[in-house]
């Protein structure tokens, strides 16, 4: 089929009307918007540092009013949400599963141990069981129940330096996420081997995922591969895409 | 008192406007925060909310936090201090109310520019209390454990959560009737930006 022909010249002044009509629109809009949603405010870059710099100023109020005495608290087994939601960046269909015999937690940075951990190794400690309320940034939460290793206890066998600032876990499904140090050595803060009372499935992070009740969901990694004590900020996969990185409870 | 200009003060001024901006950019950014999982089947229109997603409307909700919280608490110091707060907003007789409520009723309610009437009292008290309640379950839901006495006071987090948009839905109910009755009085939202409305008083009013 032939495209019919337009001679613009015929067109030309019909085309400026309704190119000025639409201009005129979107500028309306456009100022509608910035007045009304700040969608034109916020890509501002000024105003994007702006808020960064609060958001840092709130991670510091956070971290100064967190106390390691104080307990989340603590549910009874009739209270657990079922089923627990699944909850990644991903579809339930893309959890990537490993062979849990041949796992290995890398360990790395400022500790004296670096020689990586087997599951029977996690097995061999202190368990210790808790009843919590995981509460995602979205605003829902869910009470599950998860058993496993303090950190802190892993930390001292590791020989970690506990005068470092900062926790990184990094896991098998390329997510990561890091904690401040005084959150690490919070009691409830655990390295998960079961959930529920069976090992933990491949939807909440099998073979091992980091739960700690004092903090939000995304800072609750699953699919953990390796743990690194550092000073360096590490910041992390939600963290770097502007989620606040202190993320306590 | 008595014969002497009586408008709202330069800290009442600068508290009511930022304390306005504040609460607009929460309710926003609120809205945005609730679209990310709506507690009723509905969500707010995108052009309503503040920050383009999540991440940025946390960012914006945290950020009016502090400004909220600052030019209330500047506000309600300052007007204890000064003793405005309890003239301006001291609840009248239920006579009085009553009496302003039916002439409210039938349109007839005059707007005495030096003082408040029954009914502005009421309303501006009790929206002050619903936005301390809202800031207080605020606090409490985005932290539940280091201020777990609050979100036990309000009944957990969960309930807590829906506390604090109900307490938002009767915000917003406020700012409709209170912006509406503003433009009706324009005298109103001059003296509130301006301060200058020079009016003599009466002196049983300020009694």
């Amino acid at each position: 089929m032939k495209r019919p022909t337009i001679d613009h010249s015929l067109i030309a002044s019909e085309l400026r009307r309704v190119e000025r009509r639409f201009m005129l629109k979107s500028a309306l809009s456009l100022g509608g918007l910035a007045m009304l949603s700040g969608c034109a405010i916020d890509d501002e870059p000024s105003v994007e540092k702006a808020l960064a710099t609060i958001m840092g100023f709130t991670d510091r109020v956070q971290a100064m009013i967190f106390s390691r005495n104080r307990l989340a608290r603590e549910f009874s087994t009739a209270q657990i949400t079922r089923p627990f939601p699944f909850n990644a960046y991903y579809d339930q269909d893309d959890i990537r599963v490993v062979d849990e015999t041949r796992w290995r937690l890398e360990v790395s940075g400022l500790v004296s141990d670096k020689r990586p951990w087997s599951l029977a190794q996690f097995r061999a400690l202190e368990q210790q069981r808790q009843i919590t309320r995981h509460i995602c940034v979205e605003g829902w939460s869910a009470i599950g129940s998860w058993s496993g290793v303090r950190l802190s206890a892993f930390l001292q066998h590791i020989g970690a330096d506990t005068r470092a600032k900062y926790v990184k876990f990094g896991c098998f499904d390329d997510y990561s996420t890091s904690i401040d140090m005084e959150t690490a050595l919070h009691p409830q803060t655990i390295m998960v081997l079961d959930f529920d009372d069976a090992s933990l499935p491949p939807a909440y992070g099998a073979p091992m995922k980091i739960r700690i009740p004092t903090k939000l969901g995304y800072k609750n990694p699953k699919y953990l591969a390796s743990v690194e004590v550092t000073n360096i900020f590490p910041g992390g996969y939600w963290e770097n895409q502007g989620y606040d990185w202190f993320g306590g409870s | 008192m008595a014969h002497r200009p009586r408008s709202p003060s330069l800290v009442t001024r600068i508290t009511h406007w930022v304390g306005a901006l504040s609460m607009l950019v929460m309710i926003g950014s609120g809205w945005q925060i609730y679209n990310a999982s709506p507690l009723l089947p509905f969500i707010f229109p995108a052009w309503a909310t503040l920050g383009g997603w999540l991440g940025g409307g946390i960012a914006w909700h945290f950020a009016a936090m502090w400004s909220l919280m600052g030019s209330g608490a500047v506000y309600l110091i300052h007007g204890m201090a000064s003793g405005r707060l309890r003239r301006d907003l001291r609840p009248r007789a239920a006579h009085l109310l009553l009496r302003d409520l039916g002439l409210a009723a039938r349109l007839r309610l005059t707007h005495a520019p030096a003082t408040y009437n029954a009914i502005q009292r009421l309303l501006y008290s009790c929206v002050l209390g619903v936005v301390i309640l809202a800031v207080a379950t605020g606090l409490s839901i985005w932290k539940p454990v280091q201020l777990g006495f609050l979100a036990w006071a309000f009944g957990g987090y969960d309930i807590a959560r829906c506390l604090h948009f109900a307490l938002m839905c009767l915000i917003v109910g406020f700012l409709i009737v209170h912006v509406c009755l503003a433009l009706i009085v324009p005298s109103t939202l001059f003296g509130m930006v301006f301060g200058r409305r020079v009016i003599v008083i009466d002196e049983d009013e300020s009694s």
